[in-house]
């Protein structure tokens, strides 16, 4: 840790302050804030926060090792010290910069797409927190501090999910991205317990610097990997925990943006990425990780097919590439992982807020069967849209290619899994891009292109969002295509992501491809992308759907409706028989302990009746009872012989 | 010889038993009253007649029983004076002064 980096590289420290108080105005006085002047207040905040740590950036001395950025104690208690700092690196640099990049497109969006909304100041508050949330997440320097930003983030998910909490449908989506979460929460929690009991310390440096000295797959590292793995599940909806992510389309579609692409969905990866000095010690726990990405991705491609709502296959979309990120930081590609974060960042925002601007042209419309051929009726919608969706689905030269080939490219070469079937994680993902690029096809055909669907109202209103919205799309299909020149693969030129990543990244052996091996990697990558389009135009295009008409009928597709079945089982094996404890307790608490406390509540006040009786009101009664009273007591004292 | 000591007790008895008797007996609240104030004096008379005993047998001096009837006459006095206060209040508002209609305090 060298404390004498230069002080513009402290700055960013201040991004979170900066979008905090930007919540705190709009949160506390949103009252009297009109309509525009509360999107503009939020946006501002975060574009500071992006030149802020924009400059950190520039200033930022490539080679060094990060250094911390300490404001207060935080907590001491016997051994324990944690301080309240930030982490100044590379890698939380770069976060910064996509959070607050991405973030600021994001709110500029939402002033367009939330015009009218009563809610507007709420909304921008809670936008804010949510990005703070994040950097402080990013930021930390410590397990405990991470943790801090970690809850924001869940609780600032938990209100934008439920923003629209007057239908109970919203709340319950809400509360269940918050249950879910917390499941992850907890294995955060334990991982801290056992990383201090381990490492003695939560400093994320003291960790990744201390973890290589520990033996090689020790069973308490491989503990710690795990439970950061449940937690990583948690937030980045990868199996089993990723039940909340398509439910959480239930908020205004900017939020859904935000959490998929800038925040949120992105923190498992970093978390693994952070602490990958121990993953790169406890290969077990690595090849978890790879085989819980893996396994995502494709069960979320799978299902993504089988979604009508043009937001759920988005969603399963984001799980799915999520899922490819997370292989990619299991098998110790963590620079591979990182740069998909950036190059999905760019291109799932864009695909999100082209899916906002359709939803808002047409009314509240959000089912693909009753859309198609909008590219027409909205050029810069459909444009972008298209440039995300050839991005996402890896088409050469754009972004998206080069980070999936990056991860491609990981799984096959990494030693660290590759005694766990690391040629299957490989084979695997290749089957989920070909998958990527077909349903993604499907679902730009769908709204964009062939023939209208439309309902008739809705025909008589579409319109091309206000510029508000198209600019930031715009920018955002700029990024999705040139983000991917960040990291070109070595033997091509400079991977830039790579090398600017290499000195706080854990370090993992890796095989070495000789140049033709490479190529034909980039080649069958490629061929992934032409073979997925190409099965989606002529399913779809060609074919005209007929061939997925008939395949509707097969269980299989029904099994991806529902999300591949995860919900039913979450249902029957968490929730119902939760849902019967609490009856059996309710029943028992209400028959047992309620009913056999009533018998002597109810005879206090019978006896009280009874004793009243005597309080007559005649004063003649009492001043008897006096004098029978007098007399006992003289009787009494009399016999007993206390006459003396 | 004087008149012996037991011959005042036992009137102070049969006077504190009439008074009992017709504390409990009485409706008025007036003679009430009075059956208390034969109960005081029944009580002062007992008190006066061991004071003279004691100075006759015990060679002592009756100071502290006599001083003891003169706080119990006060006490009576002002009690009286209280008591009849109340009573004309409640027979202005009820024109009655029989405690048996005066029994609302109930439960």
């Amino acid at each position: 840790m060298t404390e004498t980096a230069s002080g513009a590289a402290q700055l960013v420290a201040l991004a979170p302050l900066v979008a905090l108080v930007g919540a705190l105005v709009n949160g506390l006085f949103g009252r009297g804030i009109r309509e525009p002047a509360s999107g503009v207040i939020a946006s501002a905040a975060v574009a500071v926060g992006f030149v802020l740590s924009l400059v950190a950036f520039v200033a930022y001395p490539g080679e060094a090792d990060g250094f911390r950025f300490v404001f207060a104690e935080f907590l001491r208690a016997g051994s324990l010290a944690v301080d309240l700092g930030f982490l100044i690196d590379q890698l939380s640099l770069v976060m910064a910069l996509v959070i607050t990049g991405v973030g600021f497109l994001i709110h500029v969006y939402s002033v367009g797409y939330m015009r009218g909304d009563p809610g507007h100041a709420r909304y921008f508050a809670q936008l804010n927190l949510f990005v703070a949330a994040m950097l402080v997440l990013v930021l930390a320097d410590s397990l405990p501090l991470m943790f801090v930003g970690w809850e924001g983030v869940g609780v600032c998910s938990f209100l934008l999910i439920g923003f629209w909490y007057q239908h109970r449908q919203n709340a319950d989506a809400a509360r269940k991205a918050f249950i879910v979460n917390r499941i992850g929460d907890v294995g955060f929690l334990i991982a801290m317990f056992l990383t201090f009991k381990v490492f003695g310390s939560l400093d994320l440096a003291t960790v990744t610097s201390a973890a290589p000295g520990i033996a090689y797959g020790a069973p308490a590292l491989t503990a710690i990997g795990l439970l950061l793995l449940l937690a990583a599940a948690g937030k980045s909806a990868q199996l089993p925990l990723q039940l909340w992510l398509p439910d959480a389309m239930a908020g205004p579609t900017p939020v859904s943006a935000l959490i998929h692409a800038a925040t949120m969905v992105t923190a498992g990866v970093y978390l693994v990425a952070r602490t990958g000095d121990v993953f790169a010690q406890a290969p077990a726990a690595a090849a978890t990780v790879a085989w819980v990405g893996v396994l995502t991705a494709l069960v979320a491609a799978v299902a993504a097919f089988a979604q009508t709502d043009i937001k759920r296959i988005l969603a399963y979309s984001t799980i799915s590439q999520v899922g490819f990120m997370v292989a990619a930081v299991g098998a110790g590609a963590y620079w591979a992982g990182i740069f998909h974060v950036v190059t999905h960042a760019f291109f799932k925002a864009l695909l999100f807020l082209g899916a906002g601007s359709v939803i808002h042209a047409l009314g509240g419309e959000q089912d693909v069967r009753r859309m198609g051929g909008l590219g027409r009726r909205m050029r810069v919608t459909g444009t972008t849209s298209l440039v995300a969706t050839l991005a996402i689905a890896g088409v050469p030269l754009l972004s998206g290619f080069f980070s999936k080939d990056a991860i491609l490219h990981g799984t096959l070469t990494s030693q660290l899994v590759a005694d766990a079937g690391g040629p299957f994680l490989f084979a695997l993902l290749l089957l989920t891009a070909v998958l990527t690029a077909a349903y993604m096809f499907r679902w730009y055909y769908l709204v964009f292109a062939g023939e209208e669907r439309l309902t008739a109202e809705a025909a008589a209103k579409v319109h091309e969002s206000p510029a508000v919205m198209t600019v930031p799309l715009v920018v955002l299909a700029v990024g999705s295509v040139l983000a991917g020149y960040l990291g070109v693969q070595e033997f091509l030129g400079r991977n830039l992501i790579a090398e600017w990543l290499s000195p706080v990244l854990a370090s993992v052996p890796f095989d070495h491809l000789s140049v033709g091996a490479e190529w034909a990697l980039i080649v069958g990558s490629a061929l992934a992308a032409a073979v997925g389009l190409g099965v989606g135009y002529w399913l779809y295009a060609v074919d005209k759907g007929r061939t997925v008409k008939r395949l509707e009928q097969a269980p299989v597709a029904a099994l991806a409706r529902s999300g591949m079945g995860f919900d039913a089982a979450a249902q029957a094996v968490f929730v119902r028989p939760g849902e019967n404890v609490a009856e059996g307790l309710a029943l028992l608490d209400r028959d047992v302990l309620d009913r056999g406390l009533a018998a002597p509540v109810t005879a206090v006040p019978r006896l009280a009746r009874l004793a009243a009786l005597w309080q007559s009101g005649y004063v003649r009664l009492y001043a008897l009872a006096m004098l029978i009273g007098a007399a006992a007591v003289t009787a009494v004292a009399l016999l007993a012989g206390v006459s003396r | 010889m004087s008149v012996p000591s037991e011959y005042f007790v036992a009137l102070s008895a049969v006077l504190f038993g009439l008074g009992a008797v017709g504390v409990v007996t009485r409706r008025s609240a007036i003679l009430v009253f009075l059956s208390i104030e034969l109960m005081l004096n029944a009580a002062n008379l007992a008190i006066v007649a061991y004071a003279r005993q004691w100075t006759v047998t015990g060679g002592g001096h009756a100071l502290e029983g006599q001083g003891a009837v003169f706080i119990v006459l006060a006490v009576a006095a002002a009690e009286v004076a209280v008591g009849l206060g109340i009573l004309v209040a409640i027979f202005r508002h009820r024109v009655t002064t029989d405690v048996d209609q005066l029994a609302e305090v109930r439960a």
